[in-house]
Parts: C-alpha cells; structure tokens; sequence
C-alpha cells in the first residue's frame, strides 16, 4: 500500500543525506560513527534540522517535575514520553535526531563526498553462486510444481478443438496430457569475492589514540568495500616482534609492549592468504597500521622482499598506514616509498592526527584498485 | 472524507459499545459533538499521527521526519499510539487495529470526553469557523453547533499548497514553507477574543493645546506651573509622534503583520495565511493540554468503572490506565497532573473548602477535618472545565498543599555539575516555573515595533524579556528567514546575559551590538 506521507517522507530523507555529506568528515574525524553500527544500519546524529524559531534558552529555563529527590539532585529521565498522544512533537524537545541509514548509503555517501572511483573489476570471479529461477513450463514434472492455470487453459484449448466443451457447461477436466509444470533454469552469477586482511602494531609504542585512528580509518574502508564486493571477508593479525591472529575486538583492544618486527606480520599475512585465499578466485587487500618504528633495517628489508616477491603479485592492492605515536615517527614509510617508487600497489599514507583520516582514506581508496 | 473513511468504519460489536459509552457519558452531563471513530492500521496511524492528526495535509518534509519517528519508535516497542481525536465537527477519532476491547473501550471513554471539552471549553471558540468578529468567552449559546469543518479546511489547504507546487515548484515552496515554519509561533493566543482595534481619528493639524485648569489670573502660575505644561505638552507631543510610526502600538501578531505589509507575491501571501490558519487552530490544544487530558482521563475512568468494564476486564483496564498515568524518572506527566487537580477541584468544592472563611482559617486540625457537605464538586469542574486555560487553571487551582502532596519540585540547569537538579520543592518556586512554562505556550513574547526602523524601511522586532534570554543561534536563523520574507533587514531587540543586545540580519552577514535598554 503506497502511502500520502512516502513522499513528504523520501525528501525528508534527502535531506539526511545531504546533512550526512555536509558533516562527514566531522563525522569520521570524531569516530562518532563506530559505537552506532547496528548489523546493516547506522545510526546517524543528526544536528540542526529542526525548524529554528525564536524560542527560549534551554539551559535557563529549567521546569518543573514529579517524584522524589532531594534539592541538588540530578533530574534523569528523558523529555516528551511519546506514549498515548498523537500530538507528539509539539513540544519541541531539544533532542538531536538519530536517522538510521545502511551501510550502502553510508558509503554511497562517502564514495561521493571523497569523489572515490568504484573499484575496477579484476576479471577474477572465478566464484560463481548458482541460482535457480523458475521461468519455465515443461510436460512432465512432479505435481507439486503442477502449473494449474496452463494445465487447464491447456485442457480448454482441447477440449474447444475436440468439440467438447459447451459454453452453457462450461465444465473442464484436464486429463494427463493437459498437465504442465513449471521448470527452472539456473543462472550462473560471478561472485566478486574480497577478503580484507589488516595488520596491526601493537607494540609498547602504539597508544590508545593511535589505535582509535586504526578503528576509524578500518570501519570507513570496510564500510566502502563492503559497498564494492558482495561476499567481505575481514582477517585481523596483531604484531609486535611476533604476529598471531585475532578476532575483531580483541584487534581493536589489546595491547602489548615490546619489540616491533613488522616481517612477523607479513609472514602471517602471506600464509593465510596461500592457504586460504588463491589470488586468482579473490580480491585481496591486505592494510598494515603501524607507527613505522621497526626493529632493524634487516627486518625492513625481509618486509620489502616478501613484498615485492611474494604479496604484491597476489593483491589488489597494499595498503600501508603509518600514525604518528607520541615516540616520533618511525623509518619505515620512508624506506618503503623509496623503495617502492614506481610500485602502484603499494598506497602508503601518513595519519597525523584524527583529522587526517579523511585525507588517508581517500589516498587508500582513491585508486580504485 | 476521504475515502480512507469508507474502508474503516467500525465494526458493530464496537458500534455497539460505542452507544453505551456515549449514553453513560451524557448520563454524567457530557456534552460533545457527534464522534466518528475510524479503525485504523499502524502504518496508517502513524501516518496521521505525523500530519498532526489529518489525513490531508500539504506536503512538506516535516511530516515524513515525524512519520519516520513514530514508526521507528512503534517497531522498537518503545511507543504506540492509543488513539488520536480531531478537535472538529462532527468530531473524527481513530482506534487502532488490533487493540483488545478493553482498550478500545478506554479509548473511546476518554476520546468522548476530549470532545467535550472541544465543544465546552472556550479556548477552541477560536476554532469555529463560522465565528465572525469578535469571539465571547463566557456567553454560551442554546444549541451550540458550530462550524469546525476542520477536516475539509486543511485538505483545501493541501490543495491550495499543492497547486502552488505545480506551478513553482516544490524545492521553492517547500523552502518558502520552512521560513514560514519558523515563524509559526509569533501570533496572539488573545487576538480572537479581541476584536478589532478602532482607531481614533484625531486631526493631525490641531496645534498642541495643553487643557488649563480654570484660575484667577495671580494663581495661575501656581495652578497651572509652567513645567508641569511643558511636560504635558512633550506628552501629547510624544503621542502624536508614535502615531507617526508604524505599526502604532507594538503588534503581536507578527505572522499577520506581515501578511498585511510584507511584499510578497501572491502565492508566497496564500502560503503564509495558510500557515499562520492553521497556527491558530493548533493553538487552543497547546493553551489546554493538562486540562484536557485531566478532563479526558477524570472522565475516562468514571464511564469505566461505572457500568462500561465488566469483572474479567478490570485488572488489564487498571493497567493500561496506570500506563497512561504514571510519572516517570521525575517528569511531569501532564494526564497525571489534570486528573489530579480536577479531583483535588472537586474534593475541596464537595467540602466547601473554599472562599474566604478557609482561606483566613490558620489552624490546621480544623482544615484537615473540614467539611461543609456542599456537594458542589460536580458542578464546579464543569464550570472549570469551560472557563479556564492551563494558566489559569494552575494559577488558581495548584495549592500548597497540592503541590507537597504530588511532590512537585523545580528543577534547573546547574553549571557546575553540567546537568539538570531539583532546585526547589517551595511552593512559590514551583508553581511560577510552571506557569512560565505554559504562558504564551511556553513561546517568547516577541512583538512587531516598528516597520520603518532607522527611517529605513527595516523591520525592528522586540523581545518582551521576563527572565530568560533567547536560545542565540535560532534567534539567528529566524531572522534569517524574517529577511526572506521581509526582504529588508530585520532586527531584533533582546537581552543577552543580562545586557541589551541588538541582532541584525541584513540579508548577507549577522550582527550583533549592545544598547540601552530603557
């Protein structure tokens, strides 16, 4: 049922929208999408949508409320209990309105904002998903797919051409010859499948604002590649001077001390794609975070030929992302820009502070790779 | 109607009930215009509900954020919506489906008085349509049958705005809308009982004649001082000089000023009197909402436990009931304090707790055991139902003794703990944040001063400052949109921290300076 109000309703979305783009990078530098993520929406907070008028000062006014408490204790609760009226909204409470928007248009709205190009098709959708869709009719089948329309349009047809049916009986049995079934076809559907794999320094150097960067500048690029690719897959390794695998929360929240050896996470990374992930069925994005301080040049140069050797020719693209932790910043994106000069895969990317992440998502995926 | 009437009638086992409630309601000495209730789906309440209760509204985006709330809100279990009424006649209301009948019953029980109190209540005077002139509040009329062909009057309206839409464009009429929007709230809650303002015609030319006193000629510097004719003089002078400005005396209708002096196209004029209509049509509901819903819920729980609910249906009505009433995490719940003030009304009247003997009664032992058997409990809620606004009502109802006996308190903002606190359970405090709070519906008092400001034909507003200055940034946006359709600078004279201050829009840059405030 179509109803008045989906009109007056889909321009107040575009409005959401163009609020959303005018504060996205607000958005993505405070982070203050990530604790809204629902399963496919977010909940977004919008300001200023109301309609202004001259009206008192909040804070001033105050008022006047019910129950016990002492003088000088907190008021709680919230203004306007929606329940019983339909004069709600009247009372122009000063709430600031929570619009849930997917994770599609989010990244609809990233990709037009940031102008980020959608990603070229690697022509390796070796993958398929088979679907089957009934299109078709067929003489024979089981009777559970019986198509009971044709079957008697069928036995009509016969029956007129027979000279049987009389228009004042207008009575028709089918008999087995008459029946149809349905029959299907199955489609073969590409799947463009991607895995994202990101590395994570966790040594004694990587402080919690650091980390935060990682959380941030992770959902956005998740978010717009899971706009780009069907199927996401999200692999998660923690380093110091030794790399192991983890889930989600505990790459988000652990931390360690110790050493950095960023080749321990390369290792890692390169096994579970060999084993998991043949580069010729997925597209591979492996992003490494670190604050560039690594152990040893050796160690460096063990990084810059698995690499060059062996991870590079199976990716998409390789995403390095160096934040600057309060020890200063580390050699490594240094010695990888001069060592990968002409490399296009390797996108390398320099996260001063939170407002930078705008600017480092749109070097990562401004490519299009 | 619209055809969404024919499809959602009720069913008869509710038509039935419907009789019955109705009959118990006029047995009580209700009296209401005739209701129809229509059955409604979520989907299509909430639909309602976000056009502020008609099916038919001119279409702008605000109804879809309200829509998208309520649904939203509905699907999370967090709120639905009982019912809806129509303050017009015949009186609409709707029921949504799949309530139990306990539920629906209740519904109605208090939807019937609800319209009582449409019909009864002077306030909504303002809305007959057929009113002209000047509206008595006190004076009521045998048979009293006015027009509130509401229903009809806003889907015109849509109609109206819709064809201006087709001939515009929405992106233009609907930014138009927002403007007028945010000037909705800058009328005259008196101006339908005030009748119109006769001039009075002086001739401008009669040269300035101060009246002397009658006296011999030696006592005439002492009868008539010469100072005291010179401030005379200066007085007539002042006076003929404000005629000079317009508008002569400060207007408060300020959507009405300028619909009458702005210059704005012909479809920009139709928009903003279709706004500012229905501006004062929602009025009254806003003057009224403890009132009405004490009324509705005194009266909803009378008709049910006095032959409407049956044994089996007491325990879910008693539920429901106590949903609707309950005060939760300190807020005021507006049902609560009606209900509450309108049986404390009839308590004291049935007790003869009233007039001047009480009042000058000091001992507590005798107030507490006072009862004269007056029995006039009754009769003084209707009467009070029919003469008075939330304002009124508070300011002449709340008690002291009310007041600790529902533990009302005030509450403030409290700068150094950054949140909200209880800052008085006194009496006095309580009640004037109250009444401040519902004075003018809570709206700043802001007039028209003068339309030639500067001798530049820009416009000068004046906020009436009581107390609590204007919320800065939307002080800044509204006048955004006065420029808009003022289409000169316009100013506003407020109070910001306790000094005078100046804002002013010029149709590119915001300014703000200080001044004497006299």
């Amino acid at each position: 049922m179509s109803l008045r109000i989906d009109q007056d309703h889909s321009r107040f979305r575009n409005i959401v929208r163009g609020k959303i783009r005018q504060n996205l990078r607000r958005y993505i530098s405070h982070g203050e999408l990530l604790g809204r993520k629902g399963k496919d929406v977010v909940s977004v907070p919008i300001p200023q949508i109301d309609i202004p008028r001259f009206r008192f000062a909040d804070r001033q006014q105050g008022g006047v409320g019910q129950g016990d408490g002492e003088i000088g204790d907190p008021v709680g609760g919230q203004e306007g209990d929606r329940s019983g009226q339909g004069k709600a909204g009247k009372d122009a409470g000063d709430h600031i309105l929570e619009v849930d928007v997917t994770l599609d248009e989010l990244a609809q709205i990233l990709g037009e904002e940031l102008e980020l190009p959608d990603i070229e098709d690697k022509g390796k959708s070796k993958i398929a998903s088979t679907k089957d869709r009934y299109t078709g009719i067929r003489r024979v089948g089981p009777e559970s797919l019986r198509h009971f329309k044709r079957t008697y349009r069928e036995a009509l047809k016969r029956m007129i051409a027979s000279g049987t049916f009389s228009p004042e009986r207008p009575v028709v049995v089918p008999i087995p010859d008459d029946k149809r079934y349905r029959s299907w076809k199955t489609d073969v559907e590409p799947v463009a499948n991607a895995v994202i794999i990101y590395m994570m320094d966790v040594s004694g150097s990587m402080g919690d604002e650091q980390k935060e960067i990682v959380r941030i500048e992770s959902f956005w690029i998740d978010t717009w590649l899971k706009s780009q690719y069907k199927g996401l897959e999200s692999r998660y390794i923690i380093h110091d001077a030794v790399a192991r695998e983890v889930d989600r929360d505990t790459f988000f929240y652990t931390r360690e001390s110790g050493g950095t050896m960023i080749s321990s996470a390369y290792k890692l990374c390169l096994k579970i794609i060999e084993e998991n992930y043949p580069a010729d069925e997925w597209n591979i994005y492996p992003f490494h975070f670190s604050d560039g301080d690594n152990w040893s040049m050796d160690d460096t140069l063990t990084c810059v030929e698995l690499l060059k050797q062996k991870i590079l020719p199976k990716v998409n693209m390789f995403g390095y992302g160096q934040v600057e932790s309060p020890y200063g910043s580390g050699q490594f994106i240094k010695d990888l820009r001069e060592l990968f000069s002409k490399e296009e895969k390797l996108v390398t990317s320099e996260i001063r502070d939170k407002d930078a992440i705008v600017n480092s998502i749109k070097e990562f995926l401004g490519k299009g790779k | 109607m619209s055809d969404v009437a024919l499809k959602t009638h009720l069913p008869s086992y509710l038509r039935e009930w419907q009789h019955r409630i109705e009959e118990v309601a006029r047995g009580h000495g209700l009296d209401f215009f005739p209701v129809v209730f229509e059955i409604l789906s979520y989907d299509q309440m909430n639909e309602i509900a976000a056009y502020g209760g008609f099916p038919n509204r001119y279409p702008h985006w605000r109804f879809g954020m309200e829509y998208e709330q309520l649904s939203k809100s509905y699907e999370y279990g967090l709120s639905k919506i009982y019912e809806m009424v129509i303050n017009s006649n015949p009186s609409y209301a709707y029921l949504l489906e799949g309530n139990s009948v306990t539920e629906q019953k209740l519904v109605m029980a208090h939807v019937i008085a609800h319209v009582d109190f449409f019909k009864n209540n002077f306030a909504f005077r303002a809305t007959d349509l057929d009113a002209s002139g000047r509206v008595d509040p006190v004076r009521k009329l045998e048979n009293y049958d006015p027009n509130r062909k509401w229903i009809d009057k806003m889907a015109n309206h849509g109609q109206r705005v819709r064809r201006i839409i087709e001939r515009h464009g929405i992106h233009k009429v609907e930014e138009f809308i927002d403007e007028c929007l945010s000037l909705e709230n800058l009328i005259d809650p008196h101006l339908p009982f005030a009748g119109t303002h006769v001039a009075e015609v002086e001739d401008e030319n009669a040269a300035i004649e101060v009246p002397r006193l009658r006296s011999k000629d030696y006592m005439d510097p002492f009868i008539n001082p010469e100072d005291y004719l010179d401030a005379q003089r200066r007085k007539i002078e002042e006076a003929r000089e404000r005629q000079k400005r317009f508008p002569e005396r400060p207007e408060r209708d300020v959507l009405l000023f300028l619909l009458n002096h702005a210059p704005l196209e012909r479809w920009e004029r139709d928009v903003l009197e279709i706004i500012r209509t229905e501006a004062y049509y929602f009025l009254p509901q806003m003057q009224t909402k403890i009132m009405n819903e004490g009324w509705a819920s005194y009266w909803h729980s009378k008709i049910m436990t006095e032959g409407v609910l049956d044994a089996s249906e007491i325990i879910d009505y008693a539920d429901r009931n106590a949903g609707v009433l309950a005060t939760s995490g300190g807020r005021l719940n507006p049902y609560k304090l009606g209900v509450e003030l309108f049986r404390h009304i009839e308590e004291r009247w049935n007790k003869g707790q009233f007039g001047r003997e009480w009042e000058e009664c000091d001992s507590l032992e005798m107030k507490r055991h006072w009862d004269m058997r007056l029995g006039l409990g009754r009769k003084k809620i209707f009467e009070v139902r029919a003469l008075y606004n939330d304002v009124t009502f508070i300011d002449e109802f709340l008690t002291p003794e009310f007041c600790h006996e529902h533990k009302l308190f005030s509450f403030g903002w409290s700068n150094r703990n950054e949140r909200y606190e209880i800052e008085s359970r006194e009496f006095k405090q309580v009640k004037d944040k109250l009444l401040f709070q519902l004075t003018n519906a809570g709206n700043p008092f802001i007039y028209v001063e003068d339309a030639n400001f500067e001798n530049r034909g820009e416009l000068l507003l004046r906020h009436e400052h009581q107390g609590i200055d204007l919320r800065a940034d939307w002080a800044r946006e509204t006048l955004r949109a006065l420029v808009r359709v003022w289409k000169r600078p316009v100013s506003v004279q407020t109070i910001f921290d306790g000094k005078g201050t100046m804002l002013r829009y010029d149709g590119r840059e915001h300014t703000s300076r200080l001044f004497k405030s006299s």
